[in-house]
């Protein structure tokens, strides 16, 4: 299976619509070569600026850059892109409701061997948590590719949550990214798994081996955390017998948070979260991270099984 | 005063024993941020072996002397120098960047004695000293605060928040260091986003500022006796430092910001500093 980066297809993208779009500028904050805006820079090195590490002026900046009609990516690494900036995002671009686009790499654990430092496993929380902020996370290389288009096209804040490791590519142009729009990925009865960003895979490895066992797993991309696609969570409620959901973030405040608000208010069922569980991360390899902080294809399978 | 010339080359090996540490945990770990590390191993060197106030067997003296990494990416240099000075077993290096690990990618106050705070998320690391500093003051304990900082990372604002409330308050109890070794990641300072002059910001801002060779121990040390002369205002040393010093494949390369070396690499680097001389 191909294996991709979301940040490698981010950077490829971004050449893409900037080609596309003489409105987009990207912004970074000396992490150019990691978050592959590094590949936009080469080709449009007059609407690329590199801010320093100066992470809340870069966010403001991009604020005034919107309000001449430019379409301003910012990135930098999720932490520094979000809890560092809070305020910063909340005054001056959601609350204007202005088209910045705060696109971040090496989100969740799976950053590795930084450490607890840089591990965000919060970003979501407080994105979703801020009026008119949209917040989304592809799952693989060709949805990232779709939201960046997606992005251009769509005026106001949008937070894109990106990863450092190769993960596999799951979706083909056949795929169709929507704001909103989650997309069942398999069909099933029994259970259904809603994941997000790298825990896709995991939860579509966690669908084949419960059917081994005669368990049927519905899996879902919800890669559109907000708004999020209530007729879908709502249906896989009524269908099945409850749902696990798989993030790559504390489970308080993120997907699984999300999820439940929906079934308590239209259809409550149980909903079993797998994420990190209120805990900060440490430095390791990506893989040996998410096998100690319970984010694999067998704790998906143990929650599902909790279920029924 | 300069150094007599036993304490000159104690000094010295001390900072070329770290030196290897920081090659040998980054390669062993693939992962970490030689560069920096290297570039404030002298300064680190005079601080913790012969500066300050500090014992492992009382890690938490009220009146010990505190340092404070705000450029956490360099934590080789620090655990370098807290496993020589005791705070825990050497072998305990070699699990560095590693799963389960005491020694965090960037220093994580709560998981290691002796480290202060933890530091990584760039800018941060000032205030807390200047947190120290204060609380000395009330508490009229003479301990001093050192504090390292980047020239890539003065470009973080809540710096500069740092230094009009260290030169506000006359935190004379405290020194930082500034390790100007003219390299970020994104290339040298002066083209990603020139902060000079530093040395007028500073003044602006109400520090006593000594502009040094980050790299001659005698140089180090005057500014820190200086330091502790000055009344009334912090001391910013400028240390003019050469990005990678000592590993010569390194020196003033970008690209070994944050790389780790492979092992021919490794090998080369302590040739380069055992002089050739066999090594452990
Ligand atoms: C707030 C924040 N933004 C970005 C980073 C990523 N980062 C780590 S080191 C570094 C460059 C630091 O440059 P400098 O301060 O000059 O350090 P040195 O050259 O001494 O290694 C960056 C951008 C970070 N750790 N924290
Ligand atoms: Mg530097």
């Amino acid at each position: 299976m191909t294996k991709i980066a979301t940040r490698d297809a981010y950077g490829k993208a971004l050449v893409e619509v900037g080609a596309k779009n003489p409105n987009v500028i990207v912004l970074d904050a000396d992490l150019s070569k990691s978050t592959k805006t590094v590949d936009f820079a080469k080709v449009y090195p007059e609407r690329f600026l590199d801010m320093g590490i100066a992470e809340a002026n870069m966010i403001g900046t991009a604020a005034g850059l919107a309000t001449t009609g430019k379409i301003p990516f910012a990135s930098t690494f999720a932490l520094f892109g979000t809890l560092r900036v809070g305020d910063q995002i909340r005054n001056s671009v959601c609350y204007p409701n202005l088209n910045v686009k705060i696109a971040v790499t090496h989100s969740g654990l799976t950053l590795g061997e930084d450490g607890a430092s840089h591990q965000a496993v919060e970003d979501i929380a407080l994105m979703r948590a801020i009026p008119n902020m949209t917040v989304i996370v592809p799952a693989d290389a060709e949805e990232t590719r779709q939201v960046i288009h997606a992005a251009v096209d769509y005026d106001g804040p949008m937070y894109i949550r990106l990863g450092r490791p190769a993960v596999p590519v799951v979706f083909d142009e056949n795929y169709k990214f929507e704001i909103g729009k989650g997309a069942v990925v398999k069909e099933g009865s029994d259970v259904a798994i809603i994941a997000m960003g790298v825990m896709l895979s995991p939860a579509m490895e966690a669908a084949d081996e419960l059917a081994k066992e005669g368990i049927s797993a519905r899996v879902i991309n919800m890669s559109s955390i907000k708004p999020i696609d209530e007729e879908i969570i709502i249906k896989a409620a009524k269908e099945t017998k409850g749902i696990v959901t798989a993030e790559e973030h504390n489970i308080l405040g993120g997907l699984g948070s999300a999820v439940a608000e929906v079934v308590s208010e239209h259809a409550p069922t149980v909903v079993k979260r797998v994420g990190v569980e209120d805990t900060f991360g440490e430095s390791g390899k990506p893989d040996e991270l998410l096998v100690k902080y319970g984010l694999t294809k067998e704790h998906i399978i143990q929650k599902a099984k909790q279920i029924l | 005063m300069a150094f007599d010339q036993q304490t000159l080359a104690y000094l010295q090996e001390k900072a070329n024993v770290m030196r290897q540490d920081i090659v040998k945990m980054v390669a062993e770990a693939s992962s970490g941020h030689p560069g920096g590390s290297l570039s404030a191993a002298d300064i680190v060197a005079v601080l913790y072996f012969n500066e300050m106030n500090i014992d492992a067997n009382n890690a938490k003296d009220p009146n010990r002397d505190r340092f404070i990494l705000s450029k956490g990416h360099a934590s080789p240099v620090l655990y370098a120098a807290l496993a020589e000075k005791g705070f825990f077993p050497r072998e305990e290096l070699m699990t560095f960047r590693k799963i389960d690990s005491r020694l965090q990618g960037h220093p994580s106050k709560k998981s290691l004695p002796g480290v202060e705070m933890s530091t990584g998320s760039l800018g941060q690391g000032l205030s807390a000293a200047n947190g120290i500093a204060m609380a000395g003051k009330m508490d009229k304990l003479d301990y001093r605060v050192y504090a390292v900082i980047g020239d890539g990372e003065i470009q973080e604002g809540m710096i500069w928040e740092a230094a009009m409330a260290a030169g506000h308050y006359k935190l004379d109890n405290l020194t930082a260091f500034l390790d100007y070794n003219g390299l970020q990641i994104d290339g040298p300072v002066d083209d990603v986003l020139n902060p000079a002059p530093v040395d007028d910001k500073f003044r602006a801002f109400g520090w006593h500022v000594i502009i040094i060779d980050g790299h001659d121990m005698n140089q180090i040390d005057d500014a820190i006796q200086e330091a502790k002369q000055t009344k009334d205002k912090p001391t910013m040393i400028i240390a003019k430092t050469v990005k990678g010093k000592g590993v010569s494949y390194m020196e003033n390369q970008v690209g070994w910001h944050g790389t780790a070396p492979n092992a021919d690499q490794l090998k080369q680097a302590l040739e380069e500093l055992t002089g050739g001389k066999q090594n452990d």
